[in-house]
């Protein structure tokens, strides 16, 4: 497909490379925080492309691996109501639970249905109007403003049996949270293009004014990825850390101002619950006073309980980059994607599904 | 709520251009559940692609149509 093969050429991807190879003298720790790039980087090798010392770490975002365990768990509850028609995402339904997952409970007689985009379950709710339908709305940037979209698309429709389970992510606080951290190893980041596609550079210019660290704003297919790279390596071993833009064709520095306008109207920041990792200041969004009718978790009685995961499974490191899918002893073993124990194995942006489809062959069993 | 038919490799979904009002027929833009979030500069993502051209590489391929 046009400006799809070109940025999966493998001559380019070696050129590239070497030209890292080149112009790396020590070792270096990157981090691309986008799930869906680590599953580039897993499907085309990249990383075995590199130097041994450039080493890539995974970030945290795989939308459905950070959406928290009782959101989950809400679904599947509200799901299981016989006057509830729960939409949702593909990749949400076998993610698991604390007790099952939105396939077993759809198995068990509850109407799941999986939309492709969120006007669809604004349709559904319209030719429904005895039931009530749920909308699972969950993401990153990216996705933030199609589902503001549907908010406001019911409102102004007057929809009175739609409503939003709504758990939504921001990437700057979470890499600002890594910062922070002890245990951060990380030296440069590959921001993640499609959500700068949405809100633009700006708010990446704070966390290097304040961790002195170089971010390059990168793409999805391997030929973005490998000049990504590049740049950091060269701002790294210059000394230098300043914000680029590897991702000119999709992104720019202020970003889609209609989608940040939708986004403005009907979600509002708030601190939120990551999967994993725990709850991060002012890392989420949550719907306005003004769709306060839209939200499932006002409309509906729902407890607030806090669960745990399963002790095996250490997504939470996984998901900071702290460790690999492969250092997980469940790993390919006792979790696989037919039989998950955690969310990073079950969509296609989770490291350890990344991992299991293409790395399979490096763990000796 | 503006709408585009658009192709991706051989399958065409329709998509809402709410947040790409500009784009037009033949453009190339980038799709997130439905709506189109960016039109991919044609000049940028063409650096790499005239290259390949030049040494007959690429496969020629039909743009997107508009309803
Ligand atoms: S392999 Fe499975 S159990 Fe281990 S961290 Fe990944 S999702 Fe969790």
């Amino acid at each position: 497909m046009k400006y799809l093969d070109e940025y999966r050429d493998q001559r380019i991807a070696r050129a590239l490379a070497s030209e890292i190879v080149q112009r790396t003298t020590r070792p270096w720790v990157l981090m691309e925080i986008c799930g869906g790039q680590t599953h580039t980087i897993m499907r085309y090798g990249l990383d075995e492309l590199l130097p041994r010392g450039i080493e890539l770490v995974h970030g945290p975002g795989c939308p459905v691996c950070v959406t928290p365990l009782e959101t989950v768990d809400k679904a599947i509850e509200l799901a299981l109501r016989p006057d509830v028609i729960l939409v949702s995402y593909g990749d949400m339904l076998r993610v698991p639970g604390s007790r099952s997952d939105l396939l077993r409970a759809k198995a068990q007689g509850a109407d799941v249905r999986i939309a492709y985009s969120p006007t669809e379950a604004v349709k559904i709710a319209r030719s429904n109007p005895d039931r009530k339908v749920v909308f699972l709305a969950i993401g990153f940037e990216t996705t933030a403003p199609a589902n503001a979209m549907a908010a406001w698309q019911a409102k102004r429709e007057g929809l009175t049996n739609f409503s939003m389970l709504v758990s939504h992510v921001l990437v700057p606080p979470a890499i600002r949270a890594l910062m922070v951290s002890q245990t951060n190893r990380v030296q440069g980041f590959i921001a993640p293009g499609h959500v700068c596609t949405v809100v633009g550079c700006k708010d990446y210019e704070g966390l290097i004014r304040d961790f002195r660290i170089p971010i390059v704003v990168g793409g999805f297919e391997p030929v973005d990825i490998l000049e990504a790279v590049l740049m950091l390596v060269r701002q790294l071993e210059a000394g230098e850390a300043k914000l680029e833009n590897q991702y000119v064709r999709s992104v720019s520095y202020q970003g889609n101002l209609p989608a940040q306008q939708i986004m403005a109207e009907v979600f509002e920041v708030a601190d939120q619950k990551w999967r994993g990792i725990g709850s991060i200041p002012q890392s989420g969004l949550r719907l306005r006073e003004d769709y306060s009718a839209y939200d499932a978790n006002r409309i509906f009685d729902l407890g607030e309980l806090t669960v745990d995961e399963p002790a095996e499974c250490i997504s939470a490191q996984v998901l900071q980059g702290l460790k690999k899918p492969t250092d997980c002893p469940a790993f390919g073993m006792r979790c696989t994607p037919e039989n998950p124990l955690g969310a990073p194995m079950v969509s296609t942006e989770g490291a350890c599904a990344a991992y299991y489809h293409y790395r399979r062959h490096a763990v000796a069993t | 709520m503006r709408a585009a038919r658009v192709q991706f490799g051989g399958i065409v979904r329709q998509v809402s251009l709410s947040f790409v009002p500009e784009a037009g027929l033949g453009d190339y833009v980038m799709v997130h559940v439905g709506f189109a979030i960016s039109r991919v500069d044609s000049l940028e993502a063409e650096r790499t692609y005239k290259l390949l051209e030049e040494m007959g590489a690429l496969e020629p391929e039909l743009p997107p149509a508009e309803e």
